[in-house]
């Protein structure tokens, strides 16, 4: 087969997973287990071969216009380059992992057919926004996406909490995406067509009329695809869905699209130095902000979330630097590990039957549950907070050393200011990152107080996927980083020695600070007892998970705080950690600036409806029911005085004739 | 014969079974009062009929044709009605016209409007 066919089936055959799954779910149940696992599997192997085929080498591409469709064409296009490669195969391979997981962790799930193929058609939708090289096409997988996160965030849609977050999470992608449609029209019109190539070589042509309006309208639905402040709210409430979908949808991949988008496009964006340094401070809150907030967090899937904000962060801080390669290198490394990190949580959640880690710090023994979470976690978190041998450190230097060399006046086409920025808010999260990743570990895994419940041994398609995991985490950064620069733009990937002294350094003090409030706050634990915990030991995890998420707020009186005075957030934070714990309060100021304008006209059209139009309406009907009550009396029903007046009706009838007729 | 005479006394039958049809509480006498009226007409189609082809405007008899029509379909109906009326006498134990009001507009019925009203306040 030609590197395009195998190319063409690594999206179709999730796709066609997904068609066949919902189909047969009903009446076959015995396919939904193989028809979710396999496609995603196959088309790991594919994407694997077209990666091998690729080589890093000149971008394979091959296009067909359907049919015309106006002004500018739009084309099944396909553009392979070194970074859709191996995005490709972290898409595939993540959705591989997560569906053998899910197979575990929703295994009792009356709605596991249709869950199932929700996850198989966004992993075709995402594997297509990789492979797509036309912005149009792009744009489908890129919308298919976002209904799936809608239904998969939804999947527990039986708890208010999951209702909620799935609108939010649907609303305000979507807020973005009407500013992306509308920049994509403007880009495409510059360039004359939807074609990335064609796009991009517009731009390097200097077509492209007005690159600062262009780059920012992409830019707010980047935002709201990759959770980017101030679009990175619906992000956290998106845990109320299964840890499956967190894992691949909302950690790994979904998210990352905006990103991979961005580095698609960066000639775009660099054509404007104003976006670019929108992009670094977007960068920049984005990260320090999620850091403390996930400093502040009970729930332990919302720690992770924050921090899947923060780790996208570093990825647009690398492309407001201009170095998409370390952009694409962050966005692989991370997704492993992030997906590691949820699927770990999962399982945690399941064994302590709470999703707070403050219930969490009060239990005894919970790592001797389920060794493989707490080994593979650990893996995980060290990665996460860039311990040196880990992938996340190679990648995340690199990021830091892309800042450092805009920052030593090396400004290819970034602004030196957004180097500064990045830079500096890197390494403050690289603190923040050490810091959360040791409150989480500390808390989840060394908590003292009562034995933790027994919930038996968590299913093997769980735990091995964990281990699978665990390999890319550990080694891939160190493995990949010489190799890659040969994939990507060629840019040396290297950490350099400034930076990874400092980012390490940092994300030391960040570890030992914590571990050091912790030492002192741990005491207290045992004071006050708090914590609500779901013990359903022969349920599935979904299930325990649901109901954890359901009782947070019940037990805790919010769903993300949990009044806690043995947390070491409250050290280390101090006052500002009830901000921080409800994301510095930016939920409430949409509630103020958009959500009550938006219910207040709502009820003023009620009522112009109801007082108003029904007013009007009655009265319209009103008026002729009068005059047939009026004309209803003359219904006698005597049929003699009917043809009385049929007849005095025909006699002036007749008259009227004559007297026309006579010229009368 | 002139025309006038016949005219006049088709004008005058027909009268007669108008004062029948109105006046008349009998529902066998309002249908024959309807058949009263209605030879009136045939006498009338004959008469014209007569003259016309006098004139020689018209050579087809069309009235007398017409007429034939009539007559037929006359039985007809003078057949169903009686028919009705021996219905309505054996269900009732009346024909008298006056009686039978069953089509007039009652009293407790509001009429279908405030029913659509009460719907479409529920579903709102």
């Amino acid at each position: 087969m030609t590197t395009t066919t195998l190319a063409v089936l690594v999206p179709l055959l999730p796709f066609l997973g997904a068609a066949a799954g919902l189909l047969l779910g009903r009446t076959a149940p015995r396919f939904v287990r193989p028809l979710a696992v396999l496609p995603p599997l196959a088309s790991l192997v594919l994407a694997a071969l077209v990666a091998v085929r690729q080589g890093g080498d000149q971008a394979i591409t091959a296009h067909t216009e359907l049919t015309p469709t106006g002004s500018v064409p739009i084309e099944l296009a396909l553009h392979i380059d070194g970074f859709a490669a191996l995005v490709a195969i972290l898409v595939a391979f993540v959705a591989a992992c997560v569906q053998i997981y899910s197979t575990g962790y929703l295994r009792d799930d009356p709605r596991y057919p249709s869950y199932a193929a929700l996850v198989s058609l966004f992993t075709s939708a995402m594997l297509l926004v990789v492979y797509s090289g036309d912005l149009i096409v792009l744009l489908v997988g890129w919308e298919v996406m976002g209904i799936c996160s809608y239904f998969l965030v939804g999947h527990y849609w039986e708890t208010p909490e999951a209702r909620a977050a799935s609108l939010k999470a649907f609303l305000v992608t979507k807020l973005g995406d009407v500013p992306f449609l509308i920049g994509l029209f403007a880009l495409a019109t510059d360039a004359g067509s939807f074609r990335i190539t064609r796009v991009l070589g517009a731009v390097a042509s200097g077509n492209l009329h007005h690159p600062t309006v262009v780059a920012l309208l992409l830019l707010a639905g980047v935002a709201g695809k990759s959770a980017q402040f101030p679009l990175h709210t619906w992000l956290p409430d998106a845990m109320a869905g299964p840890t499956p979908v967190s894992a691949l949808i909302h950690a790994a991949t979904m998210v990352a699209a905006g990103v991979y988008f961005v580095a698609r496009l960066l000639p775009v964006f660099e054509a404007s130095q104003a976006a670019m340094l929108v992009l670094a401070v977007m960068a920049a809150v984005t990260m320090v902000g999620s850091g403390l907030a996930a400093l502040a967090q009970d729930d332990i899937k919302r720690v992770l979330a924050y921090s899947t904000i923060g780790q996208l962060g570093y990825m647009t801080g690398a492309l407001a630097v201009g170095d998409r390669g370390a952009a694409v290198f962050h966005l692989l490394s991370h997704g492993a590990f992030k997906a590691l990190l949820f699927l770990a949580a999962g399982v945690i959640i399941h064994a302590a039957g709470t999703n707070s880690l403050a219930a969490m710090s009060r239990m005894h023994g919970l790592r001797d549950r389920v060794p493989d979470a707490y080994w593979t976690m650990t893996v995980a978190l060290l990665a996460l907070a860039a311990i040196p041998p880990f992938s996340g450190f190679f990648s995340k230097e690199s990021v830091l050393g892309a800042a450092e060399h805009v920052v030593d006046g090396h400004p290819d086409h970034a602004p030196c200011a957004a180097g500064w920025i990045v830079l500096v808010a890197g390494l403050l999260t690289a603190l923040l990152t050490a810091a959360y990743a040791t409150r989480l570990w500390l808390l989840a895994f060394r908590g003292r107080g009562a034995e933790a419940p027994d919930h038996g041994r968590q299913p093997l398609t769980m735990t091995v996927v964990l281990w699978v995991l665990a390999v890319p985490s550990l080694a891939f950064g160190g493995l990949a980083y010489r190799a890659l620069p040969g994939w990507f733009d060629g840019r040396d990937l290297t950490p350099t020695l400034l930076t990874s002294i400092l980012g390490t350094g940092l994300a030391l003090v960040g570890g030992l600070l914590t571990y050091g409030a912790w030492q002192r706050t741990t005491q207290l634990a045992a004071r006050v007892p708090l914590g609500a915990v779901a013990a359903h030991p022969e349920q599935d995890a979904g299930l325990v998970e649901a109901e954890a998420i359901a009782t947070h707020a019940p037990a805790y009186g919010d769903i993300a705080y949990a009044p806690d005075p043995a947390d070491p957030s409250r050290l280390l934070l101090g006052p500002l950690r009830r901000h921080a714990a409800v994301g510095f309060h930016l939920d409430a100021v949409y509630a103020a600036l958009f959500v009550r304008p938006v219910q207040a006209g709502a009820s003023l059209v009620r009522f112009l409806d109801r007082e108003v139009v029904e007013t009007y309406v009655q009265g319209a009907a009103g008026l002729p029911r009068l005059l047939g009550a009026a004309v209803r009396r003359a219904q006698t029903g005597n049929v003699q005085t009917y043809v009385s007046a049929l007849l005095a009706g025909t006699v002036v009838l007749a008259v009227a004739v004559v007297l026309v007729a006579t010229g009368a | 014969m002139h025309l006038a005479y016949p005219a006049v006394l088709s004008a005058l039958l027909f009268c007669t079974g108008l004062y029948g049809v109105l006046a008349r509480r009998n529902a066998i006498l309002v249908l024959m009062s309807v058949e009263l009226m209605l030879n009136a007409v045939n006498l009338n189609l004959v008469a014209f009929d007569v003259w016309l082809s006098r004139a020689a405007r018209d050579t087809l008899h069309s009235g007398q044709a017409l007429t034939l029509f009539t007559i037929t379909i006359a039985a007809a109906e003078i057949g169903i009605g009686l028919a009705i009326v021996l219905a309505v006498y054996r269900n009732r134990g009346t024909s008298d016209i006056d009686k039978l009001r069953d089509t007039a507009e009652g009293p407790g019925t509001e009429g279908p409007g405030s029913s659509a009203a009460e719907k479409a306040e529920a579903t709102a």
